[in-house]
């Protein structure tokens, strides 16, 4: 038996051996991987970057300079109003109904069919945006005015029901219920994946000292996902409040700021008012809407850094 | 907590523990069922005779009166805390069914509508020179073009990253990658086209569009979905690989290329599929950088390009003289969308159960 010496290192030895070659490969294959890395990161420092300068000129400009006459922050006001009120709504819908069909997926489902239910909707989350909106203004829409006349008629004292209902079916509440259809999904995939981690013991347990289904479901499933679906629905808000198409094509926009969810004059989202006005828009017009995107990326920022916030608290516990 | 009286259940060992609760029958397996139906006709009967019936109403109503009625039910024969459960359950099923009846309503529309507009002018023909009319061909070039490019862009940038993070990475720079990656997926995709038009007007000037503009927009959203699939399945290529391939003297490099990217190439092939049909159908960014054009333009380094998304968009929001056709045909654009995200899902997914390397 020849002696081995297992000190020697191997790599060395190898790559001594076949002249430092296989080393350049090595280097440039890393080099082209931290360069890929250092690319995202100068992306998105360019996004900002390029956000802040060209909105730049907006925000400093005088009400007088500006398009519509009123300072950048008049005007920003009722559509970052718009855009939370519409996404803060859609969420308000989603959620419980997320729940639900995660819930119904992972624990009532039977194991066979729960696959194909999952696919059915992750579906819905690849459905484009603007499909949704030719949905929410030809089919929704006109299928929600009864609804909102009956709303207006038994609960017209409440501020938010206080109408004139409108005719057409283009308003706020109809892009929540549609916004609420679009991040349904991202909401319940959290929500799924987390519900079907609980640990087995934990409901088996319950169910050993008798617990109903629902009752195992309360004291263990939900209690274990919370946090989890908590993050989820900050996701899927991140994703209502940045929607563009299906908003600017189903709301009928007037301005103002108002909680009135079911009359036709709406207040618009940052989102929409730049795709609805940047085409016809040049020079320092285009510099407005780019800082009203600043603001809605930093909303959305906002947003998602709350969402991993709660997720990573809850990894530490 | 008091222990249940073991008097009932000594003399009744086949009744069920539920006893102590009141009731303790069991409802027949078909209950639920039957409860929905049996709700679902009332209700339907009730609206009948009140002359207001609508498909809609007897179903919510329907829904509602039948988690009444399971409850009721159950209640009188198997007891409050069964009934619960059943009533729980019972909504739960309801509220999942309310949740898919959009996806069944939007499909079903997008067919029936589509349908009308769908026929060999539209893939054959461009909106050039027609008042009204034509068909939706430059948009499909322009769709594929610019898709195609942003392809091209992410995939190597989003997968060199992940195997940056999964393979090399450690200490700030992969710690911020993680990070700026989750920050990423959250930008909202209007952003995305804002600033990719900030880019290009800081080169070109004001009012530039061009399709590979549109392409980058789509790269800063589908970058962040590469690189968080391709991350998923590198992290599951078992390390014995990577080591007995050390062992044999290999290479790092070599070891990545030939061992880690092959075990995993079935998952990358769907992520990045999958990442494809999210972007596909993008319409915000494209409508800030590639704008609205009606003839067909094959350069996506020079002037606008139609595509599909923004097609359908335009078709509803400024209709020609006949405006039905134009809404057929921004529905039949829609159509298409839609059947080419369905194929990319399905497919991708056919690909991940057919090639997927067995890891044991």
């Amino acid at each position: 038996m020849a002696h081995f010496d297992t000190t020697t290192n191997a790599g060395q030895l190898l790559a001594a051996a076949s002249g430092g070659r296989r080393r350049r490969g090595d280097r440039i294959f890393s080099n082209a991987a931290v360069i890929a890395a250092v690319t995202i990161l100068a992306l998105l420092a360019g996004v900002a970057i390029f956000l802040v300068t060209e909105g730049f000129p907006a925000i400093t400009a005088s009400a007088a300079e500006l398009p519509k006459g009123e300072s950048f922050l008049d005007y920003v006001a009722p559509l970052a109003f718009g855009t939370c009120l519409a996404g803060v709504l859609a969420m308000i819908i989603a959620v419980p109904l997320a729940v639900a069909v995660a819930l119904f997926i992972t624990h009532i489902a039977p194991p066979r069919i729960a696959l194909t239910l999952g696919f059915f909707v992750d579906l819905l989350a690849a459905i484009p945006s603007i499909i949704y909106g030719l949905w929410g203004i030809f089919v929704l829409g006109p299928a929600a005015v009864p609804a909102m006349k009956w709303l207006e008629a038994k609960l017209g004292f409440l501020p938010i029901f206080a109408g004139p209902a409108s005719i057409t079916g283009r308003t706020m509440l109809v892009v929540g219920l549609v916004l609420a259809v679009m991040i349904l999904p991202i909401i319940s995939a959290v929500a799924r994946e987390v519900f079907a981690q609980t640990p087995r013991k934990l409901q088996e347990g319950a169910q050993a000292l008798g617990a109903t289904r629902w009752e195992m479901i309360r004291t263990t499933v939900l209690p274990f996902g919370r946090s989890s679906v908590i993050s989820g629905a900050m996701l899927g808000l991140g994703r209502a409040l940045g929607e563009t198409m299906a908003v600017a094509i189903i709301l009928s926009v007037s301005g103002g700021v108002t909680f009135n969810l079911i009359s036709q004059a709406n207040p618009s989202t940052i989102a929409a008012n730049i795709a609805l006005n940047f085409p016809e828009s040049s020079g320092l017009a285009i510099n407005l809407l780019i800082a009203t995107g600043l603001v809605l990326f930093v909303i959305t920022l906002a947003t998602n850094f709350f969402a991993r916030w709660i997720i990573a608290r809850s990894e530490v516990r | 907590m008091t222990p249940p009286p073991d008097t009932g259940l000594a003399a009744a060992p086949e009744r069920s523990i539920f006893a102590q609760e009141g009731g303790g029958g069991a409802l027949p397996g078909w209950a639920p069922y039957g409860a929905f139906v049996g709700a679902l006709v009332f209700a339907g009967a009730v609206e009948a005779a009140l002359g207001w019936f609508t498909i809609a109403l007897m179903l919510v109503f329907g829904a509602l009166l039948s988690i009444v009625a399971i409850y009721a039910w159950s209640r009188t024969v198997e007891g409050r805390r069964r009934a619960k459960d059943r009533a729980i359950t019972m909504a739960i099923a309801t509220a999942f069914g309310a949740s898919m009846a959009p996806l069944i309503s939007l499909l079903y529309e997008v067919i029936k509508r589509g349908a009308r507009g769908i026929n060999w002018e539209f893939f054959t023909t461009t909106g050039r020179g027609v008042v009204s009319g034509g068909g939706a061909q430059h948009a499909i070039v322009g769709t594929l073009i610019i898709t195609g490019c942003a392809v091209v862009i992410s995939v190597p940038i989003g997968l060199m990253a992940a195997i940056y993070m999964n393979e090399y990475g450690r200490g700030p720079l992969r710690r911020a990658l993680t990070f700026f990656v989750d920050v990423m997926t959250g930008i909202p995709s209007i952003v995305a086209g804002l600033f990719a038009y900030a880019l290009f007007e800081l080169f070109f000037g004001p009012g530039i569009q061009m399709g590979i503009m549109g392409s980058i927009a789509l790269s800063v959203l589908m970058i962040p979905i590469v690189i968080r699939a391709a991350e998923e399945v590198l992290k599951i290529v078992p390390d014995h690989l990577r080591e007995a391939s050390y062992a044999l003297g290999t290479p790092k490099w070599k070891t990545i290329t030939k061992v880690v990217l092959p075990t995993s190439f079935a998952g990358l092939v769907t992520g990045v599929m999958l990442a494809t049909a999210r972007i596909v159908g993008e319409t915000a960014p494209l409508l800030v950088t590639t704008g609205v054009v009606s003839s067909l333009n094959t350069n996506p380094f020079q002037g606008r390009m139609q595509n599909l998304a923004v097609y359908a968009y335009n078709e509803y929001r400024s209709p020609g003289v006949m405006k039905q056709a134009s809404y057929d045909r921004a529905w039949a654009a829609a159509l298409v969308l839609i059947a080419i995200v369905m194929i990319l899902n399905v497919i991708a997914r056919l690909v991940y159960r057919r090639y997927k390397t067995e890891i044991r």
